[in-house]
């Protein structure tokens, strides 16, 4: 299979990328890893007229600890984000679930923010952005905008992204020291998306819940918070009823797609086990 | 459309090339370089016949663009062997009997010659997961995992007799 034909540019700053988008248009898509609109135009559901490669961009790379905020180049690596000692050390639910995602060539190529521009409910760093309390910087003609990880996922393909934007960088607060974290994905083989998968991010003070993000991968159009559920845990101690009841109000928010990987009542009580997973292992890394 | 030129190190050797943009690395590989170890399998990126080393990363040539190499070092199975002496992964898969058919066998060279320089000690369970992107359907993955460890032995030694 072989992609349709189109023009190929390969611009070295964002400001000329964004300049391209503006002058081509709808015509064109930027290419970052590749790994999902290679196969799309291959497959013909995707034929842009151009790619506007933004690999060449050093300004996209690299991950800093800017201020109180750790900043994410939006085309850091899956690779990159699971080596990388700063994201280890201050946000390091990316860096566990990032080994979850696809197998080790395509880490090196797809990148975090190709994963959350495409808008596709089958990726992780939607939900993994959101239990991070994220926000995307978006960068136009006019200039940057801000949008919290929460407001940026409309339904598939959906993104709050224009047209001539481009996402140049994920933010995020390290976890404050006694965070406990888990991403449970439930997937059929290596490679393949979550049929269920589960982020939790957790803080607990004085036995109580202070802090919860529970957020769910392939469940619906998009990622979903759980808000129920976070607000039947919080400030109150965790106990096996109390997390059972939160995997129930996830769960009813569930709508997932009929797929080869199940139908929506199989990946709905996967969404479940996924969910109290995620709550008791990231409980069990709290302190 | 328009072609690009592009230039890459191959296999040690520069090479210059006009190439459509939709040209894929692989079919680039395979049919302007006569370079037809890189195998074509699955074309959706999971099956990993086509992976090759560009500028010391694995990739799966089916999922990426020829114009995306201008400038890059490519390593493909026929850069491997020195001299028409094998490779220690190739000496690995041939000891170890480490395939059947031979079709994935390409890609998991490749993918064993990447995953020894990131990793010249694997345990087993980390051969298996770095050599996750490679699907194989006729050994059970039990010899390709023990000619990866023949090929890490084998390296090791050499590295120590060479200090």
């Amino acid at each position: 299979m072989i992609p349709p034909s189109f023009e190929y540019h390969a611009p070295r700053t964002v400001s000329d990328a964004i300049a391209l988008l503006t002058s081509l248009g709808s015509e064109a898509k930027l290419l970052a890893g590749g790994h999902s609109l290679l196969p799309m135009m291959k497959l013909r559901f995707a034929q842009p007229e151009h790619l506007i490669d933004i690999n060449r961009i050093p300004e996209l790379k690299g991950i800093r600890l800017e201020g109180d905020e750790l900043v994410i180049g939006a085309m850091t690596s899956e690779t990159e984000l699971i080596n990388s000692t700063l994201i280890q050390q201050h946000l390091p639910l990316l860096s566990d679930a990032a080994k979850l995602i696809a197998d080790p060539q395509v880490r090196n190529r797809g990148t975090i923010g190709g994963d959350i521009a495409h808008g596709d409910p089958g990726n992780d760093h939607p939900a993994l952005s959101m239990a991070i309390d994220a926000n995307f910087v978006l960068q136009g003609p006019g200039g940057k905008r801000t949008v919290a990880a929460g407001a940026f996922f409309f339904g598939t393909y959906m993104t709050a992204l224009e047209e001539n934007e481009v996402l140049v960088e994920i933010r995020a607060r390290p976890f404050p020291q006694g965070t406990g974290y888990a991403y449970e994905k439930l997937k059929r083989k290596t490679g393949d998306w979550a049929t269920a998968a589960c982020a939790a991010v957790l803080r607990v003070q004085n036995g109580n819940v202070s802090h919860i993000r529970l957020t769910l991968t392939n469940l619906a159009p998009t990622a979903l918070r759980a808000q129920d559920a976070e607000s039947a845990l919080l400030g109150k101690p965790l106990s096996d009823a109390a997390i059972s009841a939160a995997a129930n109000l996830a769960m009813s928010i569930c709508d997932p797609a009929e797929d080869l990987r199940g139908d929506p009542e199989y990946k709905t009580a996967m969404a479940g086990a996924m969910v109290k997973r995620a709550i008791q292992n990231a409980a069990a890394l709290c302190n | 459309m328009t072609k690009k030129m592009i230039k890459m190190t191959l296999n040690g050797k520069e090479v210059e090339e006009a190439v459509e943009p939709r040209t894929l690395l692989v079919h680039f590989l395979r049919e302007k370089m006569n370079l037809t170890g890189a195998h074509i399998g699955c074309e959706t990126s999971h099956c990993g016949a086509c992976t090759v080393d560009v500028d010391g990363q694995s990739v799966k040539a089916c999922t990426h663009l020829a114009v995306q190499c201008d400038g890059s070092e490519v390593l493909t199975v026929e850069g491997l062997a020195q001299a028409g002496i094998l490779h220690a992964v190739q000496e690995g898969f041939y000891k170890e009997h480490g395939l059947q058919c031979g079709y994935c066998t390409p890609g998991m060279l490749m993918r064993a010659y990447r995953l020894l320089q990131e990793n010249p000690d694997p345990t087993e369970d980390e051969i298996r997961i770095g050599i996750s992107g490679n699907l194989c359907r006729c050994t059970g993955y039990q010899n390709i995992v023990k000619a990866v460890q023949y090929a890490a032995k084998q390296l090791r030694e050499t590295a120590v007799a060479a200090t």
